[in-house]
């Protein structure tokens, strides 16, 4: 009889594991489709990671780089917009919690919350951009910035799209207390663009006032 | 869910699950299909065409450069061949045909019955296919990339590259990204989740890990191309400033990211086909691999170390002692990994019960000969006062030659000659898989062997001719008619693939007496792989079996003495099934009836424990029409259409949400038996 490396003997696989029960995946951390997300979100990262790699690599190595700019943009802006990103990611796990508890109208309300704090992210981002009044061709600092909070952008507009399409299935009652897979993508999506804003606030607008 | 004491039918079972698989012989069926084994031969098909293309491009340079001053290609005509020559090999044969393999064999391999993500799979082809179409768009429009595989900036910048040929580089590898990255995800969460029961992590295929770390390595390494290619078509398109020395960018960059995707790279197009190697090699030594654990080791720290080496592809551009020290010794390190690897081949050699001499193994004998030579070459690479000296020349490209031709291109002849039976059904020729191999063999030492020496004489790459009396003349000479030998021998293989499918001797299920799962079914697998999902208690899951017996001249009897088995497997007619016609559930139990509808097993990460039963997709054309729009997309930015990428832009939100948009399910919910 032999035995594997994890204490299964050949009788336990082949007489009382398959008695064990078995139900259909719904939702959760079990799903393919939550793995599927999280190594989306894994590659996503390492595109940002890229970018900001670009950035230290020029900031340590072109003189003529420009960050030295950076020390003087204005830390209001980007901060409320840290607290309206930080709040929706709050908004967006209170109402998945609600849907795990079977809450469709929580989950409802959560979704609309995390939609309004996201579009109001990007007004400011918006303001910003034309505040700053500058082009990405004046100098690879600026390339570099609009290129990367640009994509930033992009991403939350996406989260936003799924934010919609998840509130429409919501609506038609789609989701219950079993069954919330899209929510918990969604949500992780959106979990994950909140943190890549965290570390480009920490990169690009605070690095450049230390050192 | 029949009571234990019930007796299924076999002949209805499979008559079952063939109607509930079933993908229509029509042009719908075509279109729409999510069957990995489909995916995976179109994979394999439209890769090795891109190779032809690519090898019929080498065979034009190698007929420029057979004489010095020949004036038979135009220097411009030249640069677009080499360039479409790597390009072609590196990121539309080398690692698609890998992809092939993976698609069809790993569901086969782990007992699933299709991909985690089938209709992701079937995306991922369909952008694998468009992507390279476009790329050859550019050859029909006379605009074909001209600035080498790694488009070196400042000369694909727009001021030195101005027409359209480094933008169908860009925007068609860009495209690429897509199809490669979704599928290593595939990869990556079917390995992860739908092993069948009983295979935990120490136990899954050596191909397994190879398909695993490749993917992982994907997805993080891609990203690094990804970035340099959107800033190069934005330095390009709209005026910003990454790669322009004068405003603050700098041309380093583009080396920095693209190597940081590039090395990595290189382990993404020889793992797997290690990988192969750690399949088929104990095959024919007729015992298990020696060293299974480390050989699983050494697979994944090689694709670690992979991301620690890049920037020794850039030690003539004036980096700091201590960066060109640290990559130095690194990529002399990432040769352990590799040693292992080969050493654990070599002992499975030397220790064999039997040594079967068929052609799959005299290709991976071949294949570990020049990975030798390629890997010591690469380690000589590595020292960076002798880089210095041969840096852009013959030598670098001997050096990649041997480790692509011999870890990429070997590797998978072999497999075509050891897994085209169970695709097709039949065997390929081993006399015609003799000549095939000997003149593939002896081709490619003959046409990459010199180029060491010509690089050590100073030839430099990447010239379209040189003149009489450098003493090069000869060498070359040599190698243009190995080039030509080893075509000679892919052409042959083309003619035995051709004459298997007209009447290659039938396959059976297990040709080769093989260990692992994809020879547990018939040949070649129906839709649904399994009729029952089956379990695993060991490594060697068909070896450890004891089904088998070994017949006085050594050939395999595959007369089974367990019923239970006999049920799970069928035999090449359809209609017929080996062993009794109906067996009672709980003897079928242990291997799991799967019949609701398109099912298949969950089982747990680490320990390949039953978890829960999935539910897989119908065929769809959404994956098609997605995919379309992206093309429909990247040819908008191409040509600068802002209104049609626009509109492709809105088609590929609307293609997204029609794909994720939930079925109505004819199906009967499963609900937990307690």
């Amino acid at each position: 009889m032999s035995t594997s490396a994890y204490g299964h003997s050949e009788a336990d696989l082949q007489h009382n594991a398959p008695l064990a029960p078995l139900g259909q995946v719904l939702s959760g951390s079990r799903a393919p489709g939550w793995w599927g997300m999280v190594w989306l979100c894994t590659t996503e990262g390492m595109l940002f990671a890229s970018f900001l790699a670009a950035y230290f690599f020029l900031r340590g190595s072109v003189a003529s780089f420009g960050a030295e700019g950076g020390r003087y943009v204005p830390l209001m802006r980007p901060l409320i917009m840290t607290l309206l990103l930080l709040g929706s990611s709050v908004t967006a796990w209170w109402g998945e919690r609600g849907i795990r508890a079977g809450n469709v109208g929580r989950l409802k309300l959560g979704l609309a919350l995390t939609f309004v704090l996201g579009v109001g992210f990007l007004l400011l981002q918006a303001s910003e951009y034309g505040h700053r009044n500058v082009s990405w061709s004046t100098s690879a600092y600026d390339s570099l910035f609009i290129t990367i909070t640009g994509f930033h952008g992009v991403h939350v507009g996406v989260g936003l799209l799924m934010n919609l399409f998840v509130q429409v299935r919501a609506w038609l009652g789609h989701f219950d207390g079993e069954r919330y897979e899209a929510v918990s993508n969604s949500v992780l999506y959106w979990h994950f663009v909140d943190g890549v804003w965290l570390t480009l606030l920490a990169c690009l607008y605070l690095s450049p006032r230390l050192w | 869910m029949a009571t234990t004491s019930e007796r299924v039918d076999i002949t209805e079972l499979t008559a079952r699950l063939d109607r509930t698989w079933k993908t229509p012989k029509s042009l719908y069926g075509a279109l729409s299909t999510v069957d990995h084994k489909t995916i995976g031969k179109r994979y394999l098909v439209t890769a090795f065409i891109f190779m032809l293309f690519a090898g019929l491009q080498a065979a034009a340079m190698r007929a420029q450069l057979a004489r010095p001053d020949s004036t038979m290609i135009s220097p411009e005509a030249y640069d677009q061949l080499f360039s479409m020559h790597g390009t072609t090999m590196i990121f539309w044969y080398a690692s698609p045909i890998l992809s092939g393999f993976s698609n069809y064999l790993v569901p086969l391999m782990i007992g699933s019955r299709d991909m985690a993500f089938p209709r992701l799979n079937a995306f991922s082809y369909w952008t694998f296919l468009l992507s390279g179409l476009l790329i050859y768009a550019s050859v029909l429009n006379g605009t074909a990339p001209h600035g080498g595989w790694f488009a070196y900036v400042p000369y694909t910048s727009a001021q030195y590259s101005p027409g359209l040929n480094t933008d169908f580089y860009a925007l068609a590898l860009l495209f690429l990204t897509i199809s490669t990255t979704v599928g290593a995800i595939n990869f990556i969460v079917t390995i992860f989740k739908m092993r069948c029961p009983g295979m935990s992590v120490s136990r899954m295929p050596l191909f397994m890990w190879s398909t695993l770390t490749t993917s992982v390595v994907i997805v993080f390494a891609m990203p690094a191309l990804t970035a340099a290619l959107i800033f190069l078509e934005l330095d390009r398109r709209f005026g910003t400033q990454f790669y322009d020395a004068v405003r603050g960018g700098s041309p380093l960059l583009w080396q920095h990211l693209f190597w940081v995707f590039g090395h990595p790279w290189v382990y993404v197009v020889i793992l797997p086909a290690t990988g192969m190697a750690s399949m088929i090699i104990p095959t024919f030594c007729r015992r298990p691999i020696v060293g299974h654990v480390y050989v699983a080791l050494a697979t994944v720290s090689t694709g670690i170390f992979g991301f620690g080496v890049w920037a020794h592809h850039m030690f003539a551009t004036g980096m700091p002692a201590l960066s060109t020290m640290f990559f130095s010794a690194a990529s002399m390190g990432v040769s352990i990994p590799s040693a292992v690897q080969i050493f654990a081949w070599l002992a499975t050699i030397w220790s064999a019960r039997r040594h079967v001499l068929a052609t799959p193994m005299l290709f991976m004998l071949g294949f570990v000969c020049l990975f030798v030579i390629g890997g010591i070459s690469g380690v000589m690479t590595a020292s960076v006062p002798f880089d210095l000296q041969v840096h852009d020349t013959y030598f670098v490209v001997a050096h990649l030659h041997y480790v692509l031709v011999g870890i990429n291109l070997f590797p998978v002849i072999a497999a075509f000659y050891y897994w085209l039976p169970k695709m097709t059904g039949r065997m390929l020729d081993e006399k015609l898989g003799k000549w095939n191999f000997w003149l593939m063999f002896v081709g490619a030492n003959m046409a990459f062997f010199p180029m060491h020496i010509l690089g050590l004489r100073g030839m430099p790459r990447r010239i379209y001719t040189y003149p009489a009396g450098m003493g090069w003349d000869t060498l070359n000479m040599i190698e243009t008619v190995g080039a030509f030998v080893m075509a000679v021998g892919v052409l042959l293989f083309i003619i035995n693939v051709l004459k298997s499918f007209r009447g290659g001797a039938l396959a059976g299920n297990n040709p080769w007496g093989a260990s692992s799962l994809e020879w547990l079914t018939s040949s070649p697998p129906p839709e649904y792989n399994f009729v029952t999902i089956p379990t695993v208690v060991g490594r060697d899951p068909l070896w450890d079996s004891h089904d088998e017996r070994i017949g006085p001249a050594g050939e395999l009897d595959s007369a089974s003495p367990n019923p239970v088995r006999a049920a799970t497997t069928r035999e090449m007619s359809p209609d017929k099934v080996v062993g009794p016609k109906s067996v009672s559930v709980a003897e079928l139990q242990p291997w799991r009836v799967l019949d609701v509808g398109r099912e298949t097993l969950e089982t747990t990460l680490l320990d390949g424990d039953p978890q829960a039963i999935l539910r897989l997709p119908e065929n769809t054309l959404w994956p098609l029409v997605l995919a379309l729009a992206l093309a429909a997309g990247f040819v908008s930015a191409l040509f600068k259409q802002p209104v049609w990428a626009v509109i492709a832009g809105v088609v590929t939100l609307i293609s997204i949400a029609g794909w994720l948009w939930p079925k109505s399910t004819a199906y009967p919910v499963r609900t937990a038996r307690t």
